[in-house]
């Protein structure tokens, strides 16, 4: 029977951004209708597939379509990467999460994203550009070859720096180096990081003892990001909170980062198995 | 059959139910109760003397005619059997196989008294599997359509059962479930040897061939609100049955180590992604050699008997005494017999993990057992002496709160301090116009037919309201925070109740 709840999850549109990561427009008209920055999915590629989550870089609420970044990172994000355009993932829920705690501040806001990341900082930019904030970017990468999303993120803010490792654009080292710069010219009211663990926890190190308000994307592994099984549980201030449900944004100076580094280690050796299994 | 006198019934010996033997089952994942053969199912029926006033009727939550229905076992009309069974349960061999029936029908059965009560709960299954082997369940009577639409959150047996009432009644239904599959608890907490996944489907299948309309991978406060519900998709009502998914931890030392899992991570990754046929499907589950169990609940007993298929050489700690575990009674004994290491009156104070955060052991403090405490039950207390055990995994299986999506997303949707839905308990209308609740939801989890006895009673006040019968303005609802959930509301001798009622708090309080 046709019922009009069910979602395609089509890919409707797909661009490689770098090796082995990839840009999506997929087709969910439910989840686009009420996602907001900050919030995420969690999908399924094939119906034998894992669970696993997934930030939103963009939304089209009329045409019904989600866009996310998917970086290869082992069997189910490698499965999803070899899908192509018309092809149907099996399984999206959302949104997930609380959308990005933010408002009107008095002085800058720093976006900072790594990887994926820098996607996924782009809704939140544009809300607090939209709130008459003054708004800036900061993307790094290894190096100018693996620079996502750069010029998206400068329709939504006032300024963007980029930093590489090798210095082959922008300046030479990491997203930290960008935002000392910052710092040495302005205040900053509010800083979101979202991306690998040593960046996020870095950047809190940094603005920690300037008491600058620092928002932090947890990665945590998730089953049915509900609040449902606990397998996210991440130690904020010194209690355990469900990244799915109180998160995925956290107040940076209080999260125990070493904690969330192990956690993800967790499965690390099964999910090899999971790739010598199909032979990759 | 030869006519029987009453004494030769009592005489006759109990029919056991036939198992898979432990050795063997162990290895796999296949249902471990074999099921009655016709033959033994008459054998068995035979055994009850079709009492005037039964014992066994008022202890079930939904009052099967339990003698009727193995008068017809016993005269070999298994058709005619599950037909009376239907008349009030609709999901006879889900509850033949889990229901806690040594808490319920079968505890006042007047057989029991002497000897052992007849097998209410085997005949129940075998009926209701008669029926599904044999392809010969028919549609019921569906009412001429009301043009009333209703929405339905949750595939669990509250869902289901809410859903089956309402379509028969004419109203036009649409199930909203979260995960990617029907079946809530059923599929990713009551493991397959215990309820294999194609009695759920069938009945899932039943519906739809009624008319229900399904919807998976929606969450019903964060994709679609409440208010969405009732104005936009134009819906007329809603039920929710959106049971009680948030687990419980203890609070201890340790607790967020690699290779602690709740009960919920645990089942959930094998029964609903298969984690036990990884790399097929491709959701891993860690499990070292040395699993500990907290908590002797239904929960516990799934969790311990799980790992023990996983390969694991499996303990149970929990901190009160055997005799008070809260597993249903069959659980806890087909679990001893699967070769588990039992340690009772042992309290779980922290969790050792080593530098890499993985779990190496689990320190306890034994208990004895002192002042009965409100439930009745003798309560444990520390002795001082503690005692650690080398170990790999751990799982809590300590039961679970309610989930706050809901109520989280909408606040006019009333709830108590434990974020148990609050309900009227006669009509089980929450605090928002034109919402009702039932099952875990509403009681903050208790069994499978509780919940779908409160999702019936719930379903014939939805189509009440819909004919405008009822409406809110009549309605009690707590406010109270300190109001407890519902626990109970089906009609049945005060006794009774109370006794039930309290089997079924000290289950959901499975870890206290
Ligand atoms: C809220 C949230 C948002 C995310 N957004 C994106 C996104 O927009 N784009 C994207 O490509 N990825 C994102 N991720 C990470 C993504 O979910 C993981 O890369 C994915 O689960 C890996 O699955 P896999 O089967 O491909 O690899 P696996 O074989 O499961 O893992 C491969 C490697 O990745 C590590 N890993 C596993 N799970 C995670 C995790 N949750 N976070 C970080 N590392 C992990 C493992 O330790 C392992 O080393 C997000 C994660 C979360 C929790
Ligand atoms: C391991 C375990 C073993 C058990 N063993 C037994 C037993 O032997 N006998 C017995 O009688 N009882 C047993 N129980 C208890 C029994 O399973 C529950 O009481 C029963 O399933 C409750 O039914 P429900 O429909 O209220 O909720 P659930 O079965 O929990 O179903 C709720 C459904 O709602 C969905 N949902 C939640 N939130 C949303 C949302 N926002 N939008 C859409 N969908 C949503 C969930 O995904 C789920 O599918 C056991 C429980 C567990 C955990
Ligand atoms: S109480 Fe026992 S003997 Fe009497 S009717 Fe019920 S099942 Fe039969
Ligand atoms: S992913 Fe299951 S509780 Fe967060």
């Amino acid at each position: 029977m046709s019922n009009r709840y069910v979602q395609s999850f089509k890919i409707l549109d797909k661009k490689e951004l770098c090796p082995n990561t990839y840009w999506y427009e997929i087709e969910a008209p439910f989840i686009a209708r009420k996602i907001e920055a900050g919030q995420f999915i969690i999908m399924k590629p094939f119906k034998k597939s894992e669970r696993i989550p997934l930030s939103i870089c963009g939304w089209d609420r009329e045409k019904g379509t989600l866009h996310i970044i998917v970086m290869s990172a082992g069997k189910t994000t490698r499965d999803l990467n070899e899908m192509q355009v018309g092809d149907c993932l099996s399984d999206i829920v959302g949104p997930l999460g609380q959308r990005s705690h933010i408002d009107k501040y008095h002085d800058a806001c720093v976006l900072i994203g790594g990887g994926y990341g820098t996607g996924a900082v782009i809704p939140t930019a544009r809300d607090l550009k939209a709130l008459g904030n003054r708004v800036i970017g900061i993307v790094g990468a290894r190096n100018k070859d693996l620079l996502l999303m750069v010029d998206e993120l400068k329709e939504v803010c006032d300024e963007v720096y980029l930093t590489t490792n090798d210095g082959s654009i922008g300046i030479e080292g990491f997203v930290t180096h960008a935002l000392e710069k910052i710092l040495e010219k302005e205040d900053i009211s509010y800083v979101l990081a979202v991306g690998p663990v040593p960046m996020m926890m870095a950047v809190t190190k940094l603005t920690e003892p300037k008491g600058i308000n620092t928002w932090v994307s947890l990665n945590a592994i998730m089953v049915d990001g509900t609040g449902m099984c606990g397998t996210c549980r991440v130690t904020v201030g010194g209690e355990t909170k469900f990244a799915c449900f109180h998160g995925p944004d956290f107040d940076g100076h209080k999260v125990d980062f070493d904690e969330l580094m192990k956690r993800q280690k967790m499965y690390v050796e099964v999910e090899k198995k999971a790739l010598e299994a199909v032979g990759k | 059959m030869a006519d029987l006198s009453n004494k030769e019934r009592m005489a006759l010996p109990m029919v056991e139910m036939p198992l898979h033997p432990a050795e063997e089952r162990v290895k796999n994942f296949d249902e471990v109760p074999i099921g009655y053969s016709p033959e033994q199912a008459q054998q068995e029926a035979q055994r009850c003397i079709q009492c005037k006033k039964p014992g066994c009727v008022p202890g079930c939550p939904v009052g099967i005619d339990i003698p009727g229905f193995i008068k017809f076992i016993e005269d070999g009309d298994y058709a005619g059997a599950v037909k009376r069974i239907r008349e009030t349960n609709f999901l006879p061999a889900i509850c033949g196989r889990v229901c806690p029936q040594d808490k319920q029908c079968q505890i006042d059965c007047v057989i029991g008294k002497k000897g052992h009560s007849v097998e209410i709960g085997s005949l129940e299954r075998f009926a209701a599997d008669y029926e599904r082997k044999n392809n010969i369940r028919i549609l019921p009577d569906i009412a001429p359509d009301t043009g009333k639409r209703v929405a339905v959150v949750g595939s669990g047996p509250a869902g289901l059962t809410a859903a089956y009432e309402l379509i028969r009644n004419g109203h036009a239904v649409t199930v909203f479930e979260a995960f990617h599959r029907p079946g809530g608890v059923l599929v990713y907490g009551i493991p397959r040897f215990r309820l294999p996944l194609d009695i759920i489907d069938s009945d899932v299948k039943f519906l739809e061939d009624m008319g229900v309309e399904f919807v998976y991978n929606m969450i019903i406060g964060k994709v679609l609100t409440l208010d969405d519900l009732l104005g936009e998709e134009d819906f007329d009502a809603v039920f929710i049955g959106s049971g009680a998914g948030l687990p419980k931890l203890l609070g201890i030392k340790g607790e967020n180590g690699n290779g602690v899992y709740s009960a919920n991570d645990y089942l959930t990754r094998i029964y609903l992604m298969h984690g036990n046929l990884f790399p097929e499907y491709t959701t891993p589950i860690v499990q070292g050699k040395r699993v500990g169990v907290i908590g002797a609940g239904n929960t516990g007993m799934d969790v311990i008997r799980t790992a023990k298929r996983l390969g694991g050489d499996v303990t149970c700690y929990y901190r009160r005494s055997h005799d008070q575990a809260p597993a249903r009674a069959e659980e806890l004994r087909h679990a001893e017999q699967e070769f588990i290491n039992w340690k009772f009156l042992s309290n779980p104070v922290e969790i050792i993990t080593d530098e890499n955060n993985n779990v190496t052991a689990i320190k306890c403090e034994k208990m004895k057992l002192g002042e009965p405490d409100r439930s009745g039950r003798k309560k444990p207390v520390g002795t001082g002496e503690f005692f650690v055990d080398e170990i790999d995994t751990i799982v809590f299986s300590l039961g679970c709160n309610v989930n706050p999506i809901i109520p989280s997303t909408d606040k006019e949707v009333g709830i108590n301090r434990w974020g148990i839905v609050m309900v009227d308990p006669k009509t089980y209308q929450t605090s928002k116009e034109g919402v009702f609740a039932g099952g875990d939801t509403v009681t903050g989890g208790s069994t499978v037919i509780l919940a779908m006895g409160q999702a019936k009673v719930a379903a014939e006040n939805i189509d009440k309201y819909l004919k405008g019968e009822i409406s809110w303005a009549e309605a009690k609802v707590p406010t109270d925070p300190d109001s407890p959930g519902v626990i109970w509301d089906v009609e049945m001798p005060k006794k009774k109740k109370d006794k039930i009622m309290k089997e079924n708090v000290d289950h959901r309080t499975a870890a206290s």
